[in-house]
């Protein structure tokens, strides 16, 4: 996950082209314990940078997915909202949350880079 | 105020425990394993759940002991056998409920199993009642359960002739040369057992259980067990402004009590004969969406009709479940409701408690 950013909101994102690949952290799903429900946004509508663009609940409590960047959703990954527990067995990979094309490249400039979000998480989390 | 800790306290913290305050304890809302799994491991195999934080009031018998606690207590005391234990309230002139309880009767003295959040109120209110007359608040004691279908062979095999008692009986039995009671009950819809013994020797009869096969569970998981189950947590399903009837419990209150006296006797007979305006039901949710504490309920026509009380996600149901109080007139079965969740109006059904099926076991005979 070389080009893989990351925000302070534990999600990151994925360059493919125009095209940025979303979802929530490892990390965040640690803090978050056994998801058991997922809310993406509608394929085709328009998100903004920090906006909320989701909602996860665990077991606990509900809390918002934020969008690291701005642009229009063009793909949601249903596969999470049937079956929730995916999000906390693969969240870097296969339980991805959805896809944006991207307003503004430069959004990405914003956000962290692995070791700057590792860091991040553990003095947060400290 | 200092933070209180059980006599489990370090066997959790062995355990990976992750601590929460409640009721003035540090407690483990879970461990390493996780809610969910904590859940099934309780429903398939079997769960240990401190809950020493609650009060254990014993109290000795004397010629008008009974008659005073069926003042305050709508259960039949005085057909109540040795060693059979029974679900009641703690009552309210309005009706209302000062806690639900377990009141079982022992051999020299009624021991009455409280809630951690309530027991020093609850403390007040009996002694004012019963006149200060031999009253013991043990705090020397812990109070474990285990639960689940395989609880019983493990709990056999940790103490003899266990598996005899029927549910909602207890019985004396020995640990180490300590005695110890058990009774046949709990809170998760399992089968099981809750075990009061003293503090020196809870952490190494816990740590046998683990050893016979069963695994620590924390308060997380057991609020789940117990909303599957349809049981009321007490302070969200029911409070002072509850009564047994509205909570759809009207079957704790013994049909010989109901025209007898007690606190709030006369609100109850009045809300059993000219009925409630709201009640207590399950409610099932479309989608996996949850409705949480405070959710407002609505109906077709969009006129606001209750709340719910407690809400989750059912692991062994697999579906959101929750339960809340709704107008008499939207109560039955399968009448259709929305639930306002993060302002978006879900559809959600009401439906007959609990979501996951009993599976209580009778037992075999009386200790």
């Amino acid at each position: 996950m070389s080009n893989t950013k990351f925000s302070k909101e534990h999600e990151w994102i994925t360059l493919d082209g125009e095209v940025g690949t979303i979802g929530i952290t490892k990390h965040a799903t640690e803090m978050l314990g056994d998801i058991v429900f997922a809310e993406l946004p509608e394929k085709g509508s328009n998100v903004e940078k920090d906006g909320t663009a989701g909602v996860v609940e665990s077991t606990k409590a509900a809390s918002d997915v934020y969008t690291p960047v701005s642009g229009e959703v063009v793909e949601i990954n249903q596969s999470i909202v049937d079956d929730p527990s995916k999000i906390n067995a693969d969240p870097e990979g296969g339980a991805w949350f959805f896809k944006l094309k991207l307003k503004d490249k430069s959004e990405l400039d914003t956000l962290m880079n692995k070791e700057e979000y590792d860091k991040f998480a553990k003095e947060t989390s400290a | 105020m200092n933070v209180k800790k059980t006599a489990l306290y370090e066997l959790h913290k062995k355990h990976n425990a992750k601590f929460v305050e409640f009721a003035g304890y540090s407690m483990p809302i879970q461990y390493s394993e996780g809610i969910v799994k904590e859940h099934n491991i309780t429903r398939n195999k079997s769960g240990i759940f401190d809950v020493s934080h609650m009060g254990q009031l014993f109290i000795k018998y004397s010629d008008d002991i009974t008659d005073k606690l069926q003042e305050i207590l709508p259960t039949d005391l005085k057909n109540l056998k040795i060693n059979q234990s029974k679900y009641s309230f703690l009552m309210k002139e309005n009706g209302g409920i000062y806690d639900d309880l377990i009141i079982t009767r022992m051999k020299d003295q009624y021991m009455i199993i409280l809630n951690a959040a309530c027991k020093q109120n609850d403390l007040q209110i009996i002694k004012n009642k019963l006149n200060d007359q031999n009253l013991d608040m043990n705090n020397d004691l812990s109070l474990i359960a285990i639960q689940g279908p395989e609880s019983k062979t493990i709990l056999e095999n940790v103490v003899s002739n266990v598996s005899k008692l029927k549910f909602m009986n207890g019985g004396n039995f020995s640990f180490k040369n300590n005695e110890i009671f058990i009774t046949r009950s709990g809170y998760t819809g399992e089968d099981g057992f809750e075990i009061s013994l003293p503090n020196k020797v809870a952490i190494s009869f816990v740590e046998e259980l683990i050893l016979k096969g069963s695994t620590l569970i924390g308060l997380a998981a057991r609020d789940t067990l117990r909303l599957e189950a349809g049981l009321c947590l007490y302070g969200h399903d029911i409070n002072e402004n509850t009564s047994p009837v509205e909570a759809n419990l009207k079957w704790a209150i013994s049909k010989n009590r109901i025209n007898d006296n007690f606190i709030g006797s006369q609100e109850i007979k009045k809300q059993i004969e000219e009925g409630v305006s709201k009640l207590r039901v399950g409610i099932k949710p479309e989608t996996r969406v949850i409705a949480r504490e405070s959710t407002k309920i609505f109906d077709e026509k969009d006129n606001e009709i209750g709340k719910v009380t407690s809400g989750t996600f059912g692991p062994s149901v697999n579906a959101s479940i929750a339960m809340g109080y709704i107008s008499n007139s939207h109560s039955k079965t399968d009448t259709k409701v929305f639930l306002e969740v993060r302002g978006k109006k879900v559809p959600a059904n009401v439906c007959d408690l609990p979501f996951y099926k009993k599976s209580y076991v009778k037992g075999e005979a009386n200790v």
